[in-house]
C-alpha cells in the first residue's frame, strides 16, 4: 500500500474541513477525487503535502509504510510526494529553470544520486517542456511570474515530469484550461502512469477523466468520502450532479447535513455554515 | 595599504595608490580634483573627513585606457573606540573605463564606532566608472548594542559628454547607515545609475538612496533600490531626482522595492522629485511585499528546505542589483545576504 489513510480530520481555526476521511491508494493506480466546491478537496491535497495551516488528526496517515505526520513538507517532497498546485505561486527574479534544477537536485541528493549538471538538466527540461507545448522562453522567465493560468498549470506538469514522484497529487490541474491545453496536460499526466507510481487527480468535472481514465473514483462531500466506485461513477456525477449524493448522505445519518447549521462554540460565532473557503 | 598588480597597471599609465602617496607623486591631479565633487563644506561628516583624513585610495585612468583589472580596496577598522575617515578619489580621463570594488569589515566591539568616508568620482568625456561596494561593517549585537555608524558621502561627477557612472551597493552591515551615492550629470548625454540592496536585521537602521542631478542635455539616470527588513530593522529609501532647466530631454527611472520579514520591522520610501524642465520624463515605481507562507510552502513542496526557500526568494528579489556586480563579488554578496538574515525566519 502506497498511501493509507484512516479517520483523517483537519481543521482551520477550529473550523472542521475534513471529517474522518478514509482512503487507500496502491502503486500503479490512478484515483480521482471529485466533489462540489468547499467539500475539502484542496484541503485534502494540501494536508497530504504537509501544509501546516491545518490542525490534523488521524488514526493513520502513512506513505510507503511511514507516518507522514512525522515528516516536514520538504521531506515528503523528497520521499516522492508531489503536489501540482491549484494556484501555483509566483517567485519574482527566480528563473523557472534555476528553480526546477534546485528542486530536482534536492530530491536527487535525498535519494543519494549525484547532482545533474546544468547542461544535462537544460536539455532534459527543454525536451519535456517541448512535449507540453511550452517554449524555451518560459524556462528562462521568472517562476510563474506573468504566466497565464494555462501556462502555470503546464508548468506544474513540467515540474512533475522532471521530479518523477512516487505519488503525484494533481489539484484541479484541469481548471481554466481550454480544450487543447487540457489534452496536453492530460497527455502529460498519462505519460506519468506507471506500475510504481500512484496518481491522485482532484477535480470538479468529469471532463479531465475522459482523457485520464481513473481506476477509482471517490466522491468527497462534507469532508469525507461518501461514495467510491469505478470510472462509471464519474459519468453518473456528470449527469446527475452532486445533489442526490448529498441528500443520500444526509438520509443515511451522516454528520454532514447540507445547509444545516452546525453546533458551534458560542464564543466564536460564524456567519456562514457552509465551508466555502478556498485553499489557495 | 598595499596594492597588487601595480607594475602591470603602471605600464598602462594607470595610477592606483594610497592617497598619502598620491599627494607626493601626483600633486597636480590631487589639487585639481580633490574636493571638486564633494566640497569640504558639503555636510557635517564630509567636513569632519576633510579636516582629519589621513589616507585612502587614489586612482587615475589615462585617456583611452580600459583598465584590465577590477581595482579593489578593502577596509577594516581594527582599533577600539576609534573613527575611520578614509578618502577615495577616482579620475577617469577621456574615453577610459574602470571598475572599482570596495569591501569593508570590522570586528565585533561593544561600543559604537564612526566611519565617515568621502568618495569622489570624476568621469571626463566618454569615460565610464563602475563603483561597487559590499559593506559588512559590524552591525551590533542582536539587541542593538555596539556597531558601526556608517555616515558616508559618495558622489560622482559625469563631467564630460557621454560619460557614465554607476554605483552598485550591497549594504548588510553597520548599526546605522546614512549614505546617498549620487551622480551629477553635467555632460550632455551622460548617464548615472544606482543599484542598491540594503538589509537590516535585529536593530539595524539603514537610510540610503541616491541623488541624481540632471544638468546636461539628454542625461539619463536609473535607480533600482531593494530594501530587506527583518527583526526590528528599519530600512528607508531616500532619493532625490533633480532636473535643472538646462537638462533638455532628461530621463529618469526609479524603482524601489521593499521586502519585509516578520512583523516588527519597517520599510519607508522618500522619493524627492524636483523637475524644472518640461521635456523631462521621470518615472517612479515602488512596491512593498512580504515573503509569503505560500511561497515558502511551494518551495518546500518541491524539496527545498525552508531556509533554502527563503534565500531563493531573497536572491530573486535582489537579482536586478546582484547582476550588476562582477561575478565573484555577486557570489560573495549572495552568501552575505544569507548570513545577515540567518535566523530571521521563524
Amino acid at each position: 500500500m502506497m498511501l493509507r489513510i484512516r479517520n483523517l480530520s483537519a481543521s482551520v481555526d477550529g473550523k472542521p474541513i475534513l471529517r474522518g476521511l478514509e482512503l487507500d491508494v496502491c502503486a500503479g493506480e490512478v484515483h480521482a477525487i471529485m466533489g462540489p466546491n468547499g467539500s475539502g478537496k484542496s484541503t485534502f491535497a494540501q494536508v497530504l503535502a504537509g501544509r501546516d495551516t491545518y490542525y490534523v488528526v488521524a488514526d493513520e496517515l502513512s506513505f510507503q509504510g511511514r507516518d507522514l505526520r512525522q515528516m516536514p513538507p520538504e521531506i515528503r517532497a523528497r520521499e516522492g510526494i508531489f503536489l501540482a498546485f491549484q494556484y501555483p505561486v509566483e517567485i519574482p527574479g527566480v528563473s523557472n529553470l534555476y528553480f526546477l534544477r534546485a528542486a530536482v537536485n534536492a530530491v536527487r541528493a535525498h535519494r543519494g544520486l549525484p547532482e545533474l549538471d546544468a547542461v544535462d538538466f537544460m536539455s532534459r527540461a527543454r525536451d519535456e517542456a517541448k512535449s507540453l507545448g511550452m517554449d524555451d522562453a518560459m524556462l528562462k522567465r521568472s517562476l510563474n511570474e506573468g504566466f497565464s493560468g494555462g501556462e502555470k498549470k503546464r508548468n506544474e506538469i513540467l515540474q512533475m515530469k522532471l521530479l518523477e514522484p512516487r505519488l503525484a497529487i494533481l489539484d484541479e490541474s484541469d481548471s481554466g484550461l481550454d480544450i487543447d491545453a487540457l489534452r496536453i496536460v492530460a497527455d502529460g499526466i498519462n505519460t506519468m502512469r506507471s506500475v510504481d507510481r500512484a496518481i491522485i487527480v482532484v477535480t470538479h468535472y468529469q471532463r479531465l477523466l475522459n482523457y485520464v481514465v481513473p481506476d477509482r473514483v471517490h466522491v468527497l462531500i462534507g469532508g469525507r468520502i461518501i461514495r467510491s466506485g469505478s470510472k462509471e461513477l464519474a459519468m453518473e456525477l456528470e449527469e446527475k450532479g452532486y445533489g442526490w449524493l448529498e441528500e443520500q448522505a444526509a438520509a443515511e445519518g451522516s454528520e454532514y447535513k447540507p445547509g444545516a447549521k452546525r453546533k458551534r462554540d458560542s464564543a466564536q460565532p460564524r456567519e456562514k455554515p457552509q465551508p466555502s473557503r478556498k485553499v489557495s | 595599504m598595499a596594492t597588487t598588480f601595480r607594475e602591470k597597471l603602471e605600464q598602462l599609465g594607470i595610477y592606483f595608490c594610497p592617497f598619502s602617496e598620491a599627494v607626493q607623486k601626483y600633486p597636480d591631479l590631487v589639487q585639481k580634483y580633490l574636493g571638486s565633487v564633494v566640497p569640504y563644506s558639503d555636510n557635517f561628516f564630509a567636513t569632519l573627513n576633510s579636516a582629519v583624513f589621513s589616507d585612502g585610495s587614489f586612482a587615475y585612468i589615462p585617456k583611452g585606457v580600459r583598465c584590465p583589472l577590477e581595482l579593489s580596496t578593502y577596509f577594516r577598522i581594527n582599533a577600539r573606540e576609534t573613527g575611520q575617515f578614509e578618502r577615495t578619489l577616482i579620475i577617469a580621463d577621456e574615453g577610459s573605463y574602470v571598475s572599482y570594488l570596495e569591501g569593508c569589515t570590522a570586528p565585533m566591539r561593544d561600543r559604537n564606532q564612526l566611519h565617515a568616508a568621502v568618495v569622489e568620482l570624476v568621469a571626463l568625456d566618454d569615460a565610464e566608472i563602475h563603483y561597487a561596494t559590499v559593506q559588512n561593517w559590524y552591525p551590533g549585537d542582536n539587541e542593538g548594542r555596539g556597531g558601526i555608524y556608517n555616515f558616508v558621502t559618495k558622489r560622482g561627477k559625469c563631467q564630460g559628454v557621454n560619460s557614465k557612472i554607476s554605483w552598485t551597493q550591497v549594504e548588510t552591515g553597520s548599526a546605522i547607515t546614512w549614505k546617498y551615492p549620487g551622480c551629477i550629470l553635467m555632460g550632455d548625454n551622460s548617464t548615472g545609475a544606482f543599484y542598491s540592496v540594503a538589509v537590516t536585521n535585529n536593530y539595524q537602521q539603514a537610510d540610503t538612496g541616491t541623488k541624481m542631478i540632471h544638468i546636461g542635455k539628454h542625461t539619463r539616470s536609473t535607480i533600482v533600490s531593494k530594501g530587506i527588513s527583518a527583526g526590528h530593522g528599519q530600512n528607508s529609501y531616500r532619493g532625490m531626482v533633480k532636473v535643472l532647466k538646462s537638462a533638455e530631454n532628461a530621463r529618469n527611472y526609479s524603482q524601489c522595492d521593499s521586502l519585509l520579514i516578520g512583523d516588527k520591522c519597517g520599510a519607508h520610501t522618500f522619493p524627492y522629485l524636483e523637475v524644472k524642465n518640461s521635456t523631462a520624463r521621470v518615472e517612479h515605481e515602488a512596491s512593498i511585499s512580504k515573503i509569503g507562507d505560500d511561497q515558502i510552502f511551494y518551495c518546500q513542496q518541491r524539496g527545498l528546505s525552508a531556509e533554502d526557500a527563503v534565500s531563493t526568494i531573497i536572491n530573486g528579489f535582489c537579482k536586478q542589483v546582484l547582476q550588476e556586480l562582477p561575478m565573484e563579488f555577486a557570489v560573495e554578496a549572495r552568501k552575505l545576504l544569507g548570513v545577515s538574515l540567518e535566523g530571521s525566519i521563524g
